[in-house]
């Protein structure tokens, strides 16, 4: 597992000094400041107290998938203005900044690859793009790689992360609940596993769907899951929230996640559940 | 029960009264025959079907939100016969927001859901405004596989602002419950019709909503967040609602465009409520001929239509 290589860190901390502020983090758990570069050496996790800092979709492929083995697929796929949205900004507009603003091309990234060998199919969605929505690109592309996994035989890795449904397409949008739910309906009843990693935070439509449906549901330590916003759920009852509310580690107690694993674990873990649940491969 | 009249059904009230005024004062004679009282009447009349023929998307979420219009349990009562209750998720409780239970619709027998809302506080105490917990989810899936066991097709029946969001909702799952109900009724092994009969609220109401037909009253709304919800996140104020209501084409036809509904049921002029009985002939009618085209589909037929309908959903460029 390539965590914490000390030689390369020792490098780093030494001619930090005189480094411009840009590069350091702070973090927002236990307020130490970290090296940007020790951040993504250490998977973007808080070297002091275990924070997991968001993480890129390309870094969580880097991090899941075999070196060399990671194949993408539909990667130009983007969204339309159906609705022709008329907000206080377009939806153009929008997906035109973040587009620029992330190089990427909508909020999932899909594709096969193999972990420690064994074929997968996997998606990653990704926070920094308009909140990980979901529009008709997240449930599309999530619908085709669930797809090929079930022709191909293979099992579902789905990285999750979602501030909910993508207002801007409307009804569509709700409807990729049901579209990539249905689909994982003909994967399980091919008797393959889907696995759902839960990060933080996953919510919404996107945790009413494909997010609460996995065989394994692991999530990161701390992860923000639930149906409803904090703020919404107070408003509407008036009453206060118990400690740790809607936390990986709240919903393990209340009996919806099977792991809360630390970043550093996810691997080995998906890898260990998948000797069990995939079928053995030629 | 005097219905409420909606803001932008003054003109039509104010003309009433007036035409009421005339009427008092040519008491004694013929009032039909009275030239200035048909006058008015026939002014009420094109009033009425100018404003109802050009509603906005704002004013016909305010008709589908009318604590007058007929609810679930009401279209349960008149479109329905021989409705027997079923209760309970058989793991927590009975929801009372999402009754459902075995009925007949015309020719057909069948298990009928829907989530059902109270007129009054303490209506709404028992219903919770039709926002249905967890259980409600799970007793619908319940009685779907009931269905599914003895072949009888489900009609669902849709009215909600949305699922729950509390403490004890999160506590048990209610993200999971609508996620489980959506894989379940794709595969679901007999016909599935579901109408939304006044709020289609996000997930909450997409959760006993995937369907072989799914149709919509005429002024019923569906939408992927409340139009307060998306003017609070958007505009910054709630007050833009209408303005969110009209981007969201959250409406029966603008739905039907865009390939989300399969049919919109007509309804009386002025909506449901001001006609009840004639509303629930009418989504009766739709309900049976939607039955009587699918019941005799065989059920790998029905079951790839249904994937491949859902399937198409969505916009986007290929690249
Ligand atoms: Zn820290």
């Amino acid at each position: 597992m390539p965590i914490f290589r000390k030689p390369f860190l020792k490098n780093i901390v030494s001619k930090t000094r005189e480094m411009p502020e840009g590069l350091w983090t702070k973090c927002p758990s236990c307020s130490e400041v970290i090296h940007n570069l020790a951040l993504e050496e250490n998977l973007r996790i808080c070297p002091k107290c275990e924070h997991h800092f968001t993480m890129g979709s390309k870094e969580r492929i880097a991090s899941l998938i075999d070196e060399g083995t990671f194949e993408e697929t539909d990667a130009k796929m983007t969204s339309v203005d159906t609705l022709e949205f008329k907000g206080v900004a377009t939806y153009t507009n929008r997906l035109k900044s973040y587009q620029d603003k992330t190089g990427l091309t909508d909020a999932v990234i899909t594709g096969t690859g193999k972990i420690d060998g064994k074929p997968v199919g996997i998606a990653v969605m990704d926070f920094s793009f308009l909140a990980a929505t979901m529009g008709s690109v997240v449930g599309e592309k999530i619908t085709r790689i669930i797809e090929l996994s079930t022709k191909k035989k293979m099992g579902v890795v789905i990285v999750c992360a979602s501030g909910g449904a993508r207002m801007y397409e409307g009804m569509l949008s709700l409807m990729q609940m049901a579209k990539t739910s249905g689909a994982l309906a003909r994967h399980a009843e091919a008797r393959l596993p889907y696995l759902t990693v839960l990060t933080n935070p996953t919510t919404a439509g996107v945790m009413a769907s494909y997010a609460s449906l996995g065989d394994v549901l692991i999530a990161e330590p701390k992860s923000m899951i639930g149906f409803a916003g904090p703020r919404v759920i107070k408003e509407t009852t008036h009453q206060d929230l118990p400690p740790g509310f809607q936390t990986a580690e709240f919903l393990e107690k209340h009996g919806l996640i099977d792991i809360v694993a630390s970043r550093t674990k996810l691997r080995g873990v998906i890898s260990q559940l998948l000797d069990y649940l995939a079928p053995a491969t030629k | 029960m005097k219905i409420q009249a909606l803001e932008f059904e003054k003109p039509i009230v104010e003309l009433e009264q007036k035409l009421e005024e005339i009427k008092k004062h040519v008491q004694g004679q013929d009032i039909d025959l009275d030239p200035e009282v048909r006058t008015m009447q026939e002014k009420v009349e094109a009033t009425r079907r100018d404003i109802y023929a050009n509603l906005t998307a704002w004013q016909r979420v305010q008709i589908a939100r009318h604590t007058s219009r007929p609810f679930f349990l009401d279209y349960v009562d008149q479109a329905f016969t021989d409705f027997v209750e079923l209760k309970g998720d058989r793991l927590f409780g009975d929801d009372a927001s999402m009754p459902g239970g075995l009925a007949k619709v015309g020719p057909h027998r069948c298990v009928v859901i829907g989530q059902q809302k109270g007129r009054d506080v303490k209506e709404n105490l028992l219903r919770n405004f039709g926002s249905p917990h967890p259980e409600g989810y799970r007793k619908a899936l319940r009685l779907m596989r009931m269905a599914e066991k003895f072949r009888l097709p489900v009609v669902a029946l849709i009215d909600t602002p949305g699922a729950y969001p509390g403490v004890g909702a999160e506590e048990r799952h209610i993200a999971e419950a609508i996620a489980v109900n959506l894989r379940e009724m794709m595969v679901l092994e007999t016909p599935i019709v579901a109408v939304v009969i006044g709020e289609g609220g996000s997930g909450g109401a997409l959760g006993i909503g995937v369907a072989d037909r799914v149709l919509m009253l005429e002024n019923a709304y569906y939408s992927v967040i409340s139009p307060e919800g998306c003017a609070a996140i958007l505009w910054k104020h709630r007050k833009h609602a209408p303005e969110a209501a009209e981007a969201l084409k959250l409406n029966a036809s603008e739905l039907q465009k865009l390939g989300v509904i399969d049919g919109v049921i007509p309804e009386p002029l002025g909506g449901a409520h001001r006609d009840p009985e004639a509303a629930s002939l009418l989504l009766r009618d739709a309900i049976v001929s939607a039955l009587d085209e699918l019941v005799p589909v065989a059920t790998n037929k029905l079951l790839q239509k249904r994937y491949d309908k859902f399937r198409g959903m969505g916009r986007f460029i290929e690249g």
